[in-house]
């Protein structure tokens, strides 16, 4: 870690679905550069990895070990029929299996072992397929959350911060009706709507809620880097509007929208465990890690550890996905600095 | 003042307007036509309740008509009633559970802030040492594990294993008195209480550092008054003024927020009533409590922002 210290002002962004309170502008120091707005020089993974502090490391790796797993799940699920060595999430292991032609010989609410390492859950299924699993919609709904927030409100944000006037007070009117709503109410309002849903409906939900946060974020960045000289000489040299948008002000705002995605994303995640945990995110018999506490929690007497192991997986990768997006944050405002 | 006034109820105004048009648009933009929409799989076949819904509603009239109406109603306090449980009126049913659900959020409240002014404080005072990076560990850790979660491990120790309180339901006070209810809103309130505690703390130890180096402090100390005397008596008061904010618009909040921990404790409040209308497709009572308490929101947000201009006379001025 370095020891230089950014200045930053924060701002409170509150958000339809997303955090309450995350600072997030980043303005830089007096030591800028007029019209130097080259991206800063790439970094090799390998040193950006080196740099994070243990705890950052940690959460890294666990990252990687859940994307891994859920992407590994859905392909062996989609492509191999199950056939590589994860077992079917849904195959109740005390059940007649067309496979082998025989009748499984597990139980419901095992305990640990070698055939089920984190035993198996009321109908018999193996727990750690179904985490292994469940990883897969909370990572969609948070990466399609995201890719909403930064294409639609990193843009929105960018622009009005940048363009000023009527178009600004019209788009932030909008944004804040949104927030007007408590956001998981506005969410179950519009979750109720439909009829059928999927996966792709249940992301386009949260997608479309996660925008006005991104939105204010973006907009308070682009509201200090369009104050600044490069965009002023930009402009004396007779720059159009629309190119500075795209040249000098989008490529100075991204840093800190794609960091805010991180954290964001952690929130997103709590939002669908939430509303998997109520019966009302994508439908059974598809393991989420929501649904998965919420089916062991009948049988919490016989055996707590099938509540404890969806709840940890969902806890440690919020808790990674903040440690993080906040690393990279830290980062982005030292950059930001530096401009 | 006068116009700072004039200008948050404009706002007020407007943004009031929107939301109940976005609610109400809720029936009217479904697909299909809303009277099947509201009455769900059983009312189509019939085809004189559908007849009897379209005319309740007036759906024959055009929509700027029909939101005028609904929201004429609506301020009178008629929000329509259940087609799915015939003879529930929607607002009967806020009326009922509203307290229920605005006693948990208050004692969640009570229990965080409670349990924040120290931490924040500790945090504060002890800035950089290890009682500041524990307590703030803990804060991240509470800021990360969802209420539910927390939820149900505090059912399986206080419920399952030592078998002090009960897993689930709701004991009113006027049926089985205070004692009992309280046993039964502890363990939902501390659920909600932690995220809340964590927020606030947050809160509170920021605000603290930036009083704790102010001149007046330091002129505390140079009188020789104890840290303790000078923390709560001299530094708190003025840090407390966001932690009002923030309070005023978390109630708010858990006014709706309290959905799924009502779903896990079986509470008979506003929240486990939404989920049960979804469930049940029960469109007319989703839309009543959505717009209840998106109103409750907004207004709750406009007095804190106003009490908090009239507290602060430095951002009355700018």
């Amino acid at each position: 870690m370095t020891d230089f210290q950014a200045d930053s002002v924060d701002v409170v962004a509150t958000g339809a679905v997303l955090p309450e309170s995350t600072t997030m502008v980043v303005v830089g120091s007096s030591t800028a550069q007029p019209g130097d707005g080259t991206p800063p020089t790439r970094e090799p993974v390998r040193q950006v990895f080196a740099s994070m502090p243990l705890l950052v490391k940690f959460s890294t790796i666990w990252l990687i070990l859940i994307v891994g797993g859920a992407i590994y799940g859905k392909v062996d699920q989609t492509i191999f029929n199950d056939a590589l060595p994860l077992q079917d999430p849904n195959f109740q292991t005390n059940n007649f299996d067309p496979r082998t032609g025989e009748f499984g010989t597990g139980e419901a609410i095992e305990g640990p072992s070698a055939s089920h390492w984190l035993g198996t859950d009321a109908i018999a299924r193996d727990t750690f397929a179904r985490t292994v699993h469940g990883g897969w919609v909370s990572l969609t709904v948070a990466v399609v959350a995201a890719g909403f927030g930064i294409i639609v409100g990193g843009f929105l944000g960018s622009l009005v911060g940048f363009v000023r006037g009527r178009t600004e007070i019209l788009i932030m009117a909008g944004i804040d009706v949104i927030l007007a709503f408590p956001a998981l109410i506005l969410l179950l309002a519009m979750v109720s709507i439909f009829r059928v849903r999927s996966l792709l409906v249940i992301s386009l939900v949260i997608g479309f809620l996660s925008i006005p946060a991104y939105t204010r974020v973006a907009r308070a960045n682009s509201l200090a880097i369009s104050n600044r000289e490069f965009v002023l000489a930009a402009r004396a040299i007779g720059t159009k509007p629309s190119k500075i948008l795209r040249r000098e002000i989008i490529p100075n705002v991204l840093p800190t929208v794609l960091s805010y995605a991180m954290v964001a994303g952690a929130f997103v995640i709590v939002v669908e465990g939430s509303l998997s945990f109520l019966g009302l995110s994508v439908q059974l018999p598809t393991a989420t890690w929501g649904n998965m506490i919420n089916q062991a929690r009948r049988d919490i007497e016989l055996n707590i550890l099938q509540v404890l192991v969806p709840s940890l997986a969902l806890v440690f990768t919020v808790l990674s996905l903040n440690q993080v997006g906040d690393f990279f944050r830290k980062r982005s405002a030292f950059r930001a600095s530096a401009l | 003042m006068g116009k700072i006034l004039a200008i948050r109820f404009a706002r007020l105004a407007g943004t009031l307007f929107a939301v109940t048009l976005l609610t109400f648009l809720m029936t009217s933009l479904l697909p299909g036509d809303p009277a099947t929409a509201v009455l769900g799989q059983e009312g189509i076949q019939n085809a004189e309740l559908l007849e009897e819904v379209r005319e309740d509603l007036g759906l024959n009239d055009p929509l700027p008509v029909r939101y005028v109406r609904w929201l004429g109603n609506a301020a009178q306090g008629d929000l329509g009633e259940s087609y799915i449980n015939r003879g529930q009126s929607v607002s009967q049913t806020i009326r009922d559970r509203l307290p229920v659900t605005a006693q948990i959020a208050g004692m969640a409240i009570a229990i965080a802030v409670a349990l924040a002014i120290p931490i924040g404080i500790v945090g504060a005072y002890r800035q950089g040492r290890w009682q500041d990076t524990a307590s703030s560990a803990g804060v991240q850790v509470a800021l990360s594990v969802p209420n539910f979660i927390i939820g149900i491990f505090l059912i399986w120790l206080f419920a399952v294993q030592l078998r002090w309180l009960p897993a689930s339901n709701w004991n009113r006070i006027s049926d089985k008195g205070l004692w009992a209810n309280f046993q039964t809103a502890i363990l939902p309130a501390t659920a909600l209480a932690l995220t809340q505690m964590a927020i606030f703390s947050r809160l509170v130890r920021s605000d603290m550092i930036a009083t704790l180096q102010e001149n007046y402090i330091l002129s505390a100390r140079a009188k020789g008054l104890k840290d303790i005397y000078i923390l709560f008596r001299h530094a708190l008061r003025p840090s407390s003024l966001s932690l009002a904010t923030i309070i005023g618009i978390n109630f708010g909040a858990l006014l709706g927020g309290t959905v799924v921990i009502e779903t896990l404790f079986a509470i008979p409040g506003l929240g486990f009533r939404l989920i049960n209308a979804i469930n049940q497709r029960d469109i007319l009572v989703i839309q009543g409590i959505t717009v209840f308490v998106a109103v409750v929101y907004v207004v709750i947000n406009t007095v804190v922002d106003l009490f908090y201009t009239v507290l602060d006379p430095r951002i009355r001025r700018s």
